[in-house]
């Protein structure tokens, strides 16, 4: 475990010695807040709730979360870091889990700055709470699921830029796969049984029921099971093309 | 200490080593040469566990690399080509970094940093990140994690590269020192390196060991070895060529300058050249020849090398076109 923390310390140190981290949680900041009170009307919906704000987050993680995490390997491949990294006396999945976690903070992060909206709603009227914790936790939950997936095709090249295409690439299918107006059109030439399965693979579909205040586990094994899959895949690929 | 047995390493159809076996005891500094492209640093990143061998294995210490690797690992120290090392941290940040991974935490720690920087001479630049470095510094900061954890077994790929003479040569003999201690292997281009600081070297060509020996045992492999040298203040060369020639156990002399004259003698196969050079002298006293010089070739290294690799590097650069 000892591993994992200096690896994941020094990322952290990597995230805040250049602009990323910084870059990424004002923009975040600026865009969850006009997404939230020029799009979707948070006042004027007179609701009590974060609902609004939530909404957007998959659409913005789709972006964001790739830029944050594109370099998490890429890097390490270009500079040559990496022959360092696996030379040392850590395995493998100690370093991926500590630069997963590392990154995994800095949206903690960025998300946990979005408090004065919840003291807002918690000031104009009588929120339940509850509800919004849960899409807290959903959205972090959610931003793992989008991380693990950008450390996996970070993996894979040494070139940033494919990195964040790829994985914006393969985020946005997990959000259309349940994606209302996606769902809809499936509905005329597929069995809704069939439908039901692809919007099971959705980040969206979990999202949304956890937003709603219904912690249910298969919604949280759903986000587990991503991480776990694509933290797999990461340690495969760094395992079979070390040299490359 | 280092135990490397037919190491093998294939990337596709592409043989990169080809069953490379060879030991290294503590107390030893191990040369490893050969040209562009030979194998030795795919060798080192089997050996240091960067890459899995194709076949063969490596056991460090008694771990097998590849059944033990954490244990293994932490023997190890390890300078990889290029010295790659974290552009956004502080020397100081990435030192304590590694050391933290090397497991010294605290005191210990940082007794292990200053020793690493007082090693290799970046106290004036232990605040600075590593992006705003010269060539020289990030080299030796990066080869200052590689020492960090006093490692027995210490595996160098290339750390002279980009230093200027006068750190090439704090380099070697820091290396010359660590070496009575330490299994050592490193690479290089630079022969003269492996006179000066190496117990044995190895000359590695398209995957295979071609020689192994010492320094002296590879010289001595020269066409040059046992030549005598001949140089009189004056005189010709072709007269004393002919004397040269007219002795028993001279095969062939090659003339160096013509005047005054410098005669190189090449003895016959079971010619001693210490004889030789008795005959040579004992000739000299006769003839009453002015000596200037008179001396034994003990062979040169970068001959050896191109006579063994040269054919080689040839063919194997028009595959890769």
């Amino acid at each position: 475990m000892k591993p994992v923390i200096t690896i994941a310390k020094r990322e952290l140190t990597g995230y805040f010695a250049s602009p990323v981290a910084f870059v990424f949680i004002v923009i975040f900041l600026m865009l969850s807040g006009f997404f939230s009170f020029m799009v979707a009307g948070f006042f004027e919906r007179g609701q009590a709730s974060l609902e609004a704000f939530f909404a957007w987050h998959p659409w913005l993680y789709l972006f964001l979360v790739p830029a944050v995490g594109m370099r998490m390997w890429s890097e390490e491949r270009r500079l040559g870091t990496l022959e360092l990294l696996l030379t040392m006396p850590v395995t493998p999945w100690q370093a991926i889990l500590g630069k997963f976690l590392a990154a995994w903070a800095v949206v903690g992060l960025a998300l946990g700055l979005t408090f004065p909206m919840w003291l807002t709603v918690n000031y104009l009227g009588n929120p339940d709470n509850g509800v919004i914790l849960a899409g807290y936790l959903g959205s972090l939950l959610m931003g793992g699921a989008y991380l693990s997936i950008t450390a996996m095709t970070s993996a894979m090249t040494r070139n940033q830029v494919v990195a964040f295409i790829v994985s914006v690439v393969l985020s946005l299918f997990l959000i259309l796969a349940g994606y209302p107006p996606v769902t809809n059109m499936l509905v005329h030439w597929a069995s809704p049984a069939l439908v039901d399965a692809i919007a099971s693979f959705s980040v969206m579909t979990h999202f949304e029921s956890i937003q709603k205040g219904v912690l249910d586990s298969r919604d949280i094994l759903y986000f587990l099971s991503v991480m776990v899959f694509s933290l797999f895949t990461t340690g495969v690929i760094v395992r079979t093309h070390r040299a490359g | 200490m280092i135990q490397v047995q037919n190491l093998k390493k294939t990337f596709g159809p592409k043989v990169a080593v080809s069953g490379v076996s060879f030991k290294v005891e503590k107390g030893e500094v191990l040369g490893f040469l050969g040209p562009n492209g030979a194998g030795k640093s795919t060798t080192m990143r089997m050996i240091t566990g960067f890459i899995p061998p194709t076949a063969g294995e490596a056991i460090i210490g008694g771990f097998n690399i590849v059944d033990n690797p954490i244990e293994a690992k932490r023997l190890i120290g390890y300078l990889p080509e290029n010295a790659p090392s974290y552009a956004d941290m502080t020397v100081l940040g990435f030192l304590s970094f590694t050391a933290e991974l090397r497991g010294l935490s605290g005191v210990a720690q940082r007794k292990a940093v200053d020793r690493a920087v007082e090693m290799c001479f970046l106290e004036n630049v232990l605040h600075q990140s590593v992006e705003t470095l010269s060539k020289g510094y990030r080299h030796r900061t990066c080869f200052a994690q590689s020492i960090i954890h006093d490692p027995e077994v210490l595996i160098l790929d290339e750390p002279t590269d980009g230093l200027d003479p006068n750190q090439k040569h704090e380099v070697r003999t820091l290396i010359r020192r660590m070496g009575e201690k330490k299994a050592i292997i490193f690479s290089t281009h630079i022969l003269e390196e492996v006179e000066a600081v190496c117990s044995r070297a190895i000359i590695i060509d398209r995957g295979t060991i071609v020689a192994n020996g010492t320094p002296a045992e590879l010289k001595r492999r020269s066409n040059q070895a046992g030549a005598i040298t001949v140089r009189l203040a004056s005189g010709s060369a072709k007269a004393v060529a002919s004397k040269l020639d007219a002795l028993s156990g001279v095969d062939h002399t090659v003339v160096l300058n013509e005047s005054p004259a410098a005669v190189r003698a090449f003895p016959r196969k079971q010619t001693a050249s210490d004889d030789l050079a008795r005959a040579i002298s004992d000739l000299a006293g006769k003839e009453q020849w002015s000596l200037l010089e008179l001396h034994t070739e003990e062979g040169r290294l970068d001959e050896v090398f191109r006579n063994i690799t040269l054919p080689d590097t040839k063919s194997s650069g028009k595959e890769s076109k």
